[in-house]
């Protein structure tokens, strides 16, 4: 009895005092949703808590599933997120249907960053690339070198994987079809153009072992040998070579694409949170992050802190040498094409 | 008080009221209160299961035909399902949906009608062991078994690079990633919901009866045949009809083991709500899932009504 009425008393204490503390704090406090995982935690140690240290505030992290879930909470009218980190495509949609509000690009310095990394309502924060690997135990070093390497089932003979949406596939088709890069949204802009990439596609399908649906799991299709080839995103590719995947990639004619950070509508302190972007979009914590994970910097002047060595910046895909070969994701051409691409893509998926 | 004396004498339940209303007049006024007052309890008894069914299926099913009546800007319009006649890929989505609903089914009888059989023949300690480990995969992680089968299946999988050590094939066997491999996920998880009804009826069956058709002369393929299987069928039926349904909503299996290669209507479900947030059509596809599901059972029980089938048992 008197444990029990001990530990009563000890509970609601602490819970009085935790109240009161939140709430005491609230001001100075933000909190912020990302994708867990080995990203989450590269951007725990680079940027929330450098950020939350030179500011003399507390910044609490979350995990979420993505931009559907913000949706779900602004339409309820209950953000718990100051600030959330989505993938461009979500981003650009959220930003369409006003779930994200404007980002103050007064306080925000985006000046050095690299071109199409920004929206008006998410900044960038991380470079990633959609690549081409290979297996090295079936290829050696020398694998496809672009998309139409890819695509040659007599020169490479063996399994691919390539994704179960057409987000980032139509580009790469048209490319491997030996359409220019800087030419390929302009063919997409058309159902013709559409179905000439998934043309493209149907010729590759019957070689194509696994439509992939997430990053983990093409890079466990590598990791465990199980097709010969697979498009992809570059880090993934990375923690699988790391953890002895036997696979290589190359950035050539590759796809940029970026994460972003963003305020939802009505989120309990947007204005502290506009600060937290503006320092975390600095150069000097953005050079923190490749010590982590392998995404490059949206943010230029992370390359002038000297804090990314000369070998891990020519790896990381908005490194110079890099970005040059890569094509810019145009989120312009997925906000007006990305229903009806879904729906042809899927047709021919099932076909 | 007075029912409760009435009751611990040996008198009439509701069936045998009906019979003293009808020979024995003294008392059939009392009997026919009696009748209603333990309909109206045993009613009473099943407001609870009543709600529940009602507040969590039919007010969801109702809102969700409510919701596949509205297109993207909210109108009232039937575009959430003429879409799926003018787009091909869902029609082929129902057509592999109920593809491997139905394969899983049939291989799922195929393997578990015998094992069943079995069991049932076992002496009480041993059948308890058996069903055991039936039940065993039911304690783990659906998730866990799905990825386990995908170690087991790939292309470097056990099962492949045995085969090729051991000389039995050359080049790795297509296990996973396709609809091979689906099925085998979806039949490992299935199997206990055919298994456990089956296994139930046959244990209520009187042995007496085989007994009775090998006195008659009947081999025991015969007597299997003609007395056995047609008294297991109801048990069949149960199981055959709770595996279909169950297979009808698979999501994780065949995401997982199809590869890509086998999309059923619940990932495409998945898919327009987390891309376009489009509960319009995705609660379409739901109901247009629901009622194929309601004809096919409509049609099993027409084919199969369950007194028949029994019915055909007693008659042997």
């Amino acid at each position: 009895m008197t444990t029990k009425f001990t530990l009563t008393a000890l509970a609601s204490a602490v819970l009085g005092l935790a109240l009161s503390m939140s709430h005491s704090a609230s001001a100075q406090e933000v909190t912020i949703a990302s994708w867990g995982g080995s990203y989450q935690s590269a951007q725990s140690k680079a940027l929330f808590q450098p950020v939350a240290k030179a500011l003399g505030i507390t910044i609490n992290e979350e995990t979420y599933t993505g931009i559907g879930q913000v949706r779900t909470k602004v339409a309820a009218g209950a953000v718990p997120w100051d600030i959330i980190d989505t993938g461009s495509g979500g981003g650009a949609r959220a930003c369409t249907e006003g779930i994200l509000q404007p980002l103050d690009y007064s306080m925000i310095d985006i000046s050095n960053f690299v071109p199409d990394t920004t929206l008006s309502c998410c900044v960038g924060t991380i470079v990633f690339a959609t690549v081409s690997a290979w297996n090295t135990e079936t290829y050696g070093m020398n694998g496809p070198q672009n998309w139409a390497d890819f695509w040659d089932v007599d020169k490479f003979p063996g399994t691919r994987s390539i994704r179960g949406k057409m987000h980032g596939m139509l580009e790469l088709a048209l490319m491997a079809d030996g359409v220019a890069p800087d030419q390929v949204y302009a063919v997409l802009d058309s159902e013709a153009g559409i179905n000439r990439a998934l043309d493209k596609i149907r010729e590759l399908k019957p070689h194509v072992a696994v439509w992939w649906g997430s990053g983990a799991q093409h890079a466990q299709l590598m990791k465990d040998g199980e097709v010969d080839m697979s498009t992809g995103w570059n880090g993934r590719f990375d923690v699988a070579i790391a953890d002895g995947a036997k696979a290589a990639y190359t950035y050539n004619q590759g796809l940029q694409d970026y994460d972003c950070f963003g305020i939802p509508k009505g989120a309990p302190n947007k204005d502290l949170a506009m600060k937290v972007i503006a320092e975390m979009s600095k150069g000097k914590y953005q050079a923190n992050i490749p010590q982590y994970i392998t995404y490059g910097p949206t943010n230029s002047t992370a390359y002038d802190t000297g804090k990314i060595d000369d070998e891990l910046a020519q790896n990381l895909p908005s490194h110079p040498n890099n970005a040059g070969n890569l094509l810019a994701i145009d989120q312009k051409w997925y906000a007006k094409w990305e229903k009806t691409a879904s729906e042809m893509y899927q047709d021919m998926m099932t076909e | 008080m007075k029912t409760l004396d009435k009751l611990t004498k040996p008198v009439p339940g509701p069936r045998t009221a009906k019979i003293y209303k009808r020979w024995d007049g003294i008392n059939s006024e009392e009997l026919g209160q009696d009748e209603l007052r333990e309909k109206w309890a045993l009613f009473g008894l099943s407001i609870p299961a009543i709600i529940l069914v009602l507040t969590v299926i039919a007010i969801p099913v109702g809102w969700l035909f409510w919701l596949s009546l509205f297109n993207d800007e909210g109108v009232l319009s039937l575009s959430n399902y003429t879409r799926m006649l003018d787009s091909k890929s869902y029609s082929r989505i129902f057509v592999t949906t109920f593809k491997v609903s139905f394969f899983t089914t049939l291989l799922c009888v195929l393997i578990g009608y015998p094992l069943a059989y079995f069991l049932a023949q076992l002496p009480k300690r041993w059948a308890a062991l058996g069903m055991m480990a039936v039940l065993f995969p039911f304690w783990t992680s659906l998730l866990v078994r799905t990825y386990a089968w995908l170690v087991v299946l790939q292309r470097k999988g056990l099962i492949n690079q045995w085969g090729m050590e051991l000389g039995w094939w050359d080049t790795p066997i297509k296990l996973v990633h396709n609809l091979n491999g689906t099925l085998i996920g979806m039949v490992h998880i299935m199997l206990p919901f055919l298994i456990l009804p089956l296994y139930g009826s046959m244990k209520t069956i009187d042995f007496d009866y085989i007994k009775a058709a090998a006195n008659l002369g009947a081999n025991p393929v015969k007597a299997f045949w003609h007395v056995f299987f047609p008294l297991s069928l109801p048990g069949l039926f149960a199981g055959m009809i709770v595996v279909f349904v169950l297979c009808l909503g698979f999501f994780v299996t065949p995401a997982v083991l199809g590869g890509g290669n086998v999309i059923m209507v619940s990932m495409k479900i998945e898919t327009l709500i987390d891309l376009f947030f489009n509960f319009g059509t995705a609660s379409a596809l739901g109901v247009v899932l629901f009622v194929l599901t309601l004809m096919v059972l409509f049609v099993a029980y027409k084919l199969l009504p369950p007194d028949k089938v029994l019915g055909q048992g007693h008659n042997v």
